[in-house]
């Protein structure tokens, strides 16, 4: 007699129970697969049995060295990767660093990146009008009194400094002279009585000196009339999804997200430090391996993205960010061997001795130079007869 | 350009505003406070002590926007490009 087929609703439900051990993207899978297949009760054990089967035998068994395949496997493809720290990836003006470099940049955890970086999304009324989009990325590049001034003259015999501006820039970001002076008035401290005439701004200064002068001078051209602190070129492209997209040189991610017209859900820093310390630790560790994978898709290597997880998992452990160096991961290792092994042997030595630290020869290491066996594979379990 | 009115701006403080955004993005992942009877269940399953586990500073957005002190353990569901959902543990610390 021919065997009974289960209906839709049973072959779910009977899947749904492998959520318990498998992730949920294999079973989602499955269940996909399964949508339109006729199976019984038995058959349907049977391939549950068997995708079980096959998702442990694909589990990393404990104690392999899975470290060091992840270092090999960034090692490797990254020997083929272009030094050339710059390079112009056909944006206007705009330089960001590649390859290598960057790569070493982000496992280093470096605090200030060469070129920080921003990619800001908008909300959809601003994200499809070029003009609109223009417009946001005018009022968030920095502007300061350099940016519109035609001269600046420092008149020694009375202390002044006269700042001349010019109409175009200021008519072209939107602001007036009163915007300046407002600007200038907010850093008064050492600056005394301000004058306006016309396009042109005249600042008394109290000090005498030449060299004081010439400070409050340097002061008054770097200070900010309008946008954002830090951001120092904002550019609108085109992304392949039609939506216009803001791109900064400078990155200042709190002030950003707080604009109206930016989808905060989107916009990003590329300076990872940034990142963890607004968005915390786990943003971070997904910008991590987010940002190591734009690296390596770039050069066109492919690098399986679990260890690029491994990468971002260690780095980011403790709560901070922290490198892959002696800084970060190896110089905070417990056994003082494996310390000296990584760099700088002898100041780690010398340390570890003046401290009274001990070694524990729990690592690998450390149990190398020993030459004990290695606590990796077969040699991570150990065996106890019980005596009878 | 619409922007906020000062008042309406002034009704929360920049520190709340910029938490707000900061839990609405796409990097933050889902997470809650592991009650301390589940943490003992979750530890003898992990076999693990609570400072073995991956560690999350108290001044984390996440764990701000929880109110969990240190000490405590959360639970964080997160996206994975292999296995869809999964959910890991980080153990609060102070800092």
């Amino acid at each position: 007699m021919a065997e009974q087929y289960l209906n839709q609703e049973e072959v779910k439900s009977r899947i749904e129970t492998l959520k318990e051990v498998l992730p949920s993207k294999l079973v989602n899978e499955l269940l996909n697969r399964l949508s339109n297949v006729k199976l019984s009760d038995r058959q349907l054990e049977r391939v549950m049995k068997a995708v079980t089967a096959e998702y442990y035998k694909s589990i990393v068994d404990p104690g392999e060295a899975i470290g060091i395949v992840t270092a090999q496997s960034v090692g490797e493809p990254s020997t083929q990767m272009i030094l050339r720290t710059f390079h112009y990836a056909g944006l206007r003006e705009f330089s960001m660093a590649l390859g290598l470099p960057r790569l070493i940049e982000i496992i280093d955890a470096r605090r200030k990146p060469q070129v920080p970086r921003m990619t800001i999304y908008l909300k959809p009324e601003y994200a499809h009008d070029e003009e609109k989009a223009h417009e946001v990325a005018k009022r968030i590049q920095v502007i300061t009194i350099e940016n519109l001034a035609k001269s600046v003259d420092v008149d020694y015999f009375n202390s002044t400094i006269v700042i001349t501006l010019d109409e175009d820039a200021l008519r072209y970001r939107g602001l007036t002279v009163n915007d300046v002076k407002k600007a200038l008035d907010r850093i008064k401290g050492k600056a005394g009585e301000i004058t306006v005439e016309g396009n042109s701004i005249s600042v008394t200064v109290n000090a005498q000196e030449v060299s004081a002068l010439k400070k409050m001078r340097d002061k008054i051209l770097q200070t900010k009339v309008a946008g954002i602190r830090g951001i120092k070129k904002a550019l609108v492209m085109k992304t392949d999804n039609n939506e216009y997209v803001i791109y900064t040189e400078g990155t200042n991610l709190e002030a950003v997200l707080l604009l109206d017209e930016v989808d905060s859900t989107r916009t990003i820093s590329h300076d990872i430090h940034e990142v963890a310390e607004v968005l915390g630790i786990e943003a971070a560790r997904i910008m991590i391996m987010r940002e190591l994978k734009a690296v390596l898709d770039d050069q066109g290597l492919d690098v399986d993205s679990r260890h690029l997880m491994m990468v971002a998992d260690v780095m980011t452990w403790d709560g901070k960010v922290r490198q892959i160096g002696r800084h970060g991961v190896a110089g905070q290792k417990v056994s003082p061997l494996a310390r000296a092994a990584f760099e700088v042997t002898v100041k780690n030595l010398i340390e570890a001795a003046y401290m009274g630290e001990s070694e524990k020869f729990k690592g690998v290491v450390e149990n190398i130079i020993s030459g004990k066996y290695v606590p990796i594979g077969t040699g991570y379990v150990e065996l106890m007869l019980e005596h009878p | 350009m619409p922007r906020k009115s000062t008042t309406e701006r002034r009704r929360k403080t920049k520190a709340e505003e910029v938490l707000e955004k900061v839990l609405n993005h796409e990097l933050m992942p889902k997470a809650e406070v592991v009650p301390k009877d589940n943490a003992k269940a979750l530890l003898r399953r992990l076999n693990a002590a609570p400072w073995q586990l991956p560690w999350i500073r108290s001044t984390d957005p996440l764990v701000r926007s929880l109110g969990a002190k240190p000490g405590d353990i959360i639970k964080i569901i997160r996206k994975s490009p292999t296995a869809g959902e999964i959910e890991v543990y980080r153990f609060v610390v102070p800092g």
